[in-house]
């Protein structure tokens, strides 16, 4: 999941009965399933509430591009170095997608990208802690991609059309990046014995900071209730996360690591894994802007941003010469 | 005058014989740019062998509000559809 703890702009649910009757047409649309699309009324809140969630989700997908990126050049064979470097181009094309979608909402794509380098809008927390080595890009790709395509897959089913549309796209190119995620720590937790122990640090660092990718436990989510409504949010963050622990316990198992949390455990009553809560604090943290690499992400964002102004403005002063004389010739 | 590049409607023909169709948009400064990322985000998977581009703005579209009456005229003419006429067993394949 790549956007979490969006605050919904909204003053709480309202009754039908104090729905005004555009209100009342939009919500039966959404109650029968019936996708909205750009050009059919919507209530403003839920205009800005999609921009905020899907603008943070384009943003991870590119901020998410770092951590990975930064290991292409080390991958330890040509095979594993070119499946990194799709994947992290995947990456790239997600973030359009998502930036396409939320551009139907009426705010340009320039705007989403200078509001992410101001740092009015976020990415997904799990961005902003490091690849230590190679372990870390198997675990990335199996733990974060798999965690993000639990919520990805809820969301095909959002109410609005394109949001929906983009994450269909994005799942199917999403469970290739978690299975070549699986399959490099399988090569480490099979591997030698420095190899396994590798796989096995990286898990452990990285099981948490997954978990959190969630957002904040139900009981202190104070937002979700109109998201769910609106059909933005289709499942609450603990129901996400205990589906993605259920999901991961056996793989890890599979791999012969030791689990990463002591609490975790088969809970036959429930029909559901037992597992530690995150530290909470260290999420919140991390959100404000104090995580390992917070400043380091926004620096290559910018610098990014800021290099390729020439190039956008060379090629947009030289089509619309190209335009001109086009013009002048007919 | 804002320094966006231009927003562009991708199109792409999946296969031989298929007609194009829409599969998302994406911003280029002019079209053969528009063609090259089109090339690079939607085809990455053998996804295509043509692609159209069309500059978003040139696209005129329909109004919701129009719905009604647009198509709610064709509801009532079930007979355009072929189903409508029972056509005797005997007759054979029609």
């Amino acid at each position: 999941m790549y956007a979490q703890m969006i605050k919904t702009a909204s003053d709480g649910i309202k009754s039908r009965d104090e729905m005004s009757d555009e209100e009342r047409t939009f919500q039966d649309k959404i109650d029968a399933d019936i996708k909205i699309e750009p050009k059919d009324w919507m209530p403003e809140d839920y205009r800005r509430t999609l921009i905020r969630q899907i603008g943070q989700h384009a943003h991870s997908e590119v901020v998410g591009q770092l951590p990975e990126g930064n290991w292409i050049t080390r991958a330890p064979t040509l095979e594993r170095k070119a499946i990194l470097l799709a994947k992290v181009q995947d990456e790239a094309g997600h973030g359009l997608y998502l930036y396409s979608a939320a551009e139907t909402l009426g705010v340009s794509r320039d705007e989403l990208v200078e509001m992410l380098l101001s740092g009015k809008m976020k990415y997904s927390s799990i961005f902003n802690y490091p690849t230590l080595n190679w372990a870390d890009i198997g675990a990335v790709g199996w733990l974060v991609d798999g965690a993000a395509i639990i919520n990805q897959v809820a969301l095909q089913r959002t109410s609005y059309g394109p949001y929906s549309r983009a994450m269909i796209r994005i799942c199917k190119e999403e469970s290739f990046h978690a299975r070549q995620g699986y399959h490099a720590i399988m090569a480490m937790a099979f591997g030698t014995p420095e190899q396994k122990k590798m796989a096995q640090d990286a898990v452990n660092r990285l099981w948490f900071p997954a978990l959190m990718m969630f957002g904040p436990s139900d009981k202190d989510s104070v937002h979700s209730e109109q998201s769910m409504a609106w059909k933005i949010k289709i499942k609450t963050n603990d129901e996400l996360r205990q589906q993605f622990v259920d999901q991961t316990v056996p793989q890890i198992l599979y791999l012969g690591l030791d689990l990463p949390d002591p609490n975790i455990q088969w809970n036959e009553e429930r029909g559901h894994y037992d597992f530690s809560d995150p530290d909470w604090s260290e999420f919140f943290n991390v959100i404000k802007g104090n995580g390992p690499c917070n400043t380091d992400r926004l620096a290559a964002r910018r610098k990014a941003w800021d290099d390729g102004q020439w190039v956008r403005d060379g090629l947009l002063a030289h089509s619309r010469k190209k335009a001109a004389a086009r013009m002048a010739a007919e | 005058m804002k320094n966006e590049w231009p927003l562009w409607e991708i199109f792409i023909r999946g296969q031989h014989g298929m007609s194009h169709r829409h599969v998302g948009s994406l911003h280029a400064p002019d079209a053969a740019m528009a063609i090259k990322n089109a090339r690079d985000v939607y085809t990455r998977r053998n996804e295509g062998v043509s692609i159209w581009v069309v500059e978003a703005q040139h696209v005129a579209a329909s109004s919701p509000s129009d719905k009604g009456p647009l198509y709610e005229p064709s509801e009532s003419k079930v007979y355009r559809h072929p189903t409508f006429f029972d056509i005797p067993e005997e007759v054979g394949a029609m």
